[in-house]
């Protein structure tokens, strides 16, 4: 069964003359626990689908569900609501705020939970062992590596354990061995039943997915499914 | 972590800017302060003064017809139906509630005598009180005794009387002792001799024509006062001078309404240095409120994080405010006015409304800037990069 369901979606920019269609009548099913991979050349709207997936850009036209949620129907607080509760946001950029440590940008999204600082505290040092920087907690992001910041925020992401995590280029800033890396913790993830979409030029990348989209000019070009063994290259290493 | 947590770290990563909404509110607040504080004290100062410059409560016979005019005001002292005030009878007014507020009480017997072939008034009065209600008064020679004389200048140019001078006066010789110089009043016209003197020459024994009283009104309205005396002396009139009392209240009204009008300027001045850096600042952290709305934060939690800041800011800029400003006014006292014995005192009231406006400005400017960065669009803030 449908865990994201997007149905027709259209998103256009700019009036007359200067339209410019992003998303061209796009539908797409995502199950629970399926890890995707959307592709594509510069333009063809993978980072629009995402941050549409991402209850960040409302769409020209169409429908968009996750569990059953009309997402573009609930109001702004309640899609804020929404992206804390159903999704975590792993950003080419990294995006950590670098005046806290890498334990309190880990904490971000639980931030504004009513539970304990200690229990708040501990859920995210948890995250941080589990992606293998605990050892950095204290530190400013502007004193880790490159590959240490994207595991931080994979931990950032997952530390209210959403059940869908949205990548954008999770690996466009790494090099090689980090990407690897970062490849096999999205992996980890997936396969303790986290729905992985990510946005990916590398095809290298792509084949840890179980599904590969390609998007041309604002609409699905192509679907592939990866057999298991082809998909699971940390297994295979 | 909490929200304050974000807030106060953010004020530490960004001293630059912080430092610049503190010190535009602390400019703010400290001018108000010193204004404020600085009026306050130059009005108890001015009034101070004022009060002892004459007298403004008078103290006059009942009578039912008018014909003597003194200083301004129309008086019964010399008509034949008044009921005389005895002097004995004037140390009841040290049994009013607000005696403390009284500086000097000057009894004055007026009347007319003959000199020289012409005609004078010759006034009796306390020449001690008259240091009080009467500063102004430069004596040219000295101060009469008994048997002794003072002259107004014009009383001295008309009858020509010279220092030193022995003139009679009702069968009695007296000697001039001194001349006034011109004042501009009644005063110049007029020969003035001790109570005591006065009385037994004009054989109105233990008689007072009126009353001057120079009252210190600054807690106490003078109505107030003029009531109490009133129920002391009930066979007196007792009156103020209103147009000493009203120029003196005009006086601090125009005092207060500047310091009034300046505070309102310099306040919206600091407001909009805070609003401007804050628009700046939202700005500048465009990208990083984009991540909190795209991880979940509400637009609350956004408002809640600026005004967090700019309380904290407005809330330490309040109190440094208070104490330059109270500061700035000490200092200017003590180096314009050296031999001052004004008190600037601190007043928690004047603290608690310094930080009270510091937080009011404060968060009143940072209101758009935060609503401003709660309606972020995330997706738009994080394409800001």
């Amino acid at each position: 069964m449908s865990f994201l369901k997007i149905e027709s979606i259209s998103k256009t920019y700019g009036e007359s003359d200067s339209i410019v269609h992003a998303l061209d009548d796009i539908s797409l099913s995502i199950k629970l626990g399926e890890f995707v991979a959307i592709m594509g050349e510069s333009g063809a709207g993978k980072s629009t689908l995402l941050s549409v997936m991402g209850a960040m850009n409302t769409p020209t036209l169409g429908k968009y569900y996750v569990d059953d949620i009309d997402v573009y129907a609930l109001s702004t607080e309640q899609k804020a609501d929404f992206r804390r509760e159903y999704l975590g946001f792993v950003f080419q950029s990294f995006h950590l705020i670098p005046y806290l440590t890498i334990l309190e940008n880990v904490m971000l999204p639980i931030t504004n939970l009513k539970i304990p600082k200690s229990k708040k505290e501990s859920m995210a040092m948890q995250t941080l062992e589990w992606v293998g920087i605990d050892s950095k907690s204290k530190r400013l992001p502007n004193q880790i590596s490159g590959g240490e910041k994207e595991r931080c925020a994979v931990a950032r992401a997952i530390v209210n354990a959403p059940p869908v995590l949205l990548a954008d280029e999770p690996t466009g800033n790494l090099d090689s061995r980090n990407s690897k890396d970062v490849m096999a913790l999205l992996t980890r993830l997936n396969n303790n039943g986290a729905t992985v979409i990510m946005v990916t030029h590398s095809t290298k990348c792509a084949t840890y997915a179980q599904r590969i989209i390609q998007l041309r000019d604002g609409s699905i070009a192509k679907e592939n499914s990866i057999s298991s063994e082809k998909q699971d290259p940390v297994k295979a290493a | 972590m909490t929200l304050k947590d974000i807030a106060f770290k953010n004020l530490m990563r960004r001293k630059a800017k912080s430092g610049f909404i503190f010190a535009g509110l602390v400019i703010g607040v400290a001018t108000v302060v010193a204004v404020v504080t600085f009026t306050d004290t130059m009005s108890q100062d001015i009034q101070h003064k004022m009060e002892k410059y004459g007298a403004n409560i008078l103290i006059v016979p009942h009578t039912d017809s008018l014909t003597l005019s003194y200083a301004g005001v129309t008086l019964g002292g010399v008509s034949f139906e008044m009921t005389p005030i005895v002097q004995s009878q004037l140390s009841e007014i040290r049994k009013i509630k607000n005696y403390a507020n009284i500086a000097a009480v000057g009894p004055i017997v007026l009347g007319a005598v003959e000199l020289r072939n012409q005609r004078a008034l010759l006034t009796g009065v306390d020449f001690k009180a008259t240091q009080i209600l009467k500063p102004w008064w430069k004596v040219n020679g000295a101060k009469p005794g008994v048997n002794q004389l003072l002259s107004g200048s014009e009383a001295a140019r008309i009858l020509g009387l010279k220092i030193g001078q022995s003139v009679n006066i009702n069968g009695k010789q007296m000697t001039v002792s001194g001349i006034l110089s011109p004042t501009g009043s009644q005063d110049d016209q007029l020969l003035f001799a001790h109570m005591k003197t006065a009385q037994t020459l004009l054989g109105k024994p233990d008689e007072v024509s009126l009353v001057e009283v120079a009252a210190l009104c600054n807690a106490c309205p003078i109505n107030d006062m003029v009531n109490q005396i009133a129920q002391k002396l009930p066979s007196a009139k007792v009156m103020a001078i209103q147009q000493v009392v009203g120029a003196r209240m005009e006086t601090l009204t125009q005092l207060r309404k500047f310091s009034f009008g300046l505070s309102i300027v310099v306040v919206l001045i600091g407001g909009l240095v805070v609003l401007v850096t804050l628009m700046g600042s939202v700005k500048e952290r465009t990208r990083e409120i984009g991540i909190f709305r795209a991880i979940g934060f509400r637009k609350s939690h956004i408002i809640r994080i600026i005004l967090i800041e700019t309380s904290v800011i407005s809330l330490i800029a309040g109190l440094m405010g208070y104490l330059l400003g109270l500061g700035a006014v000490w200092a200017g006292f003590s180096l314009w006015k050296k031999h001052s014995t004004t008190l600037i005192a601190a007043d928690p009231l004047v603290a608690l409304g310094a930080i009270c406006m510091a937080l009011l400005v404060g968060l009143a400017a940072s209101a758009y800037p935060a609503g401003l960065a709660s309606r972020l669009d995330p997706n738009q803030a994080l394409a800001t990069l």
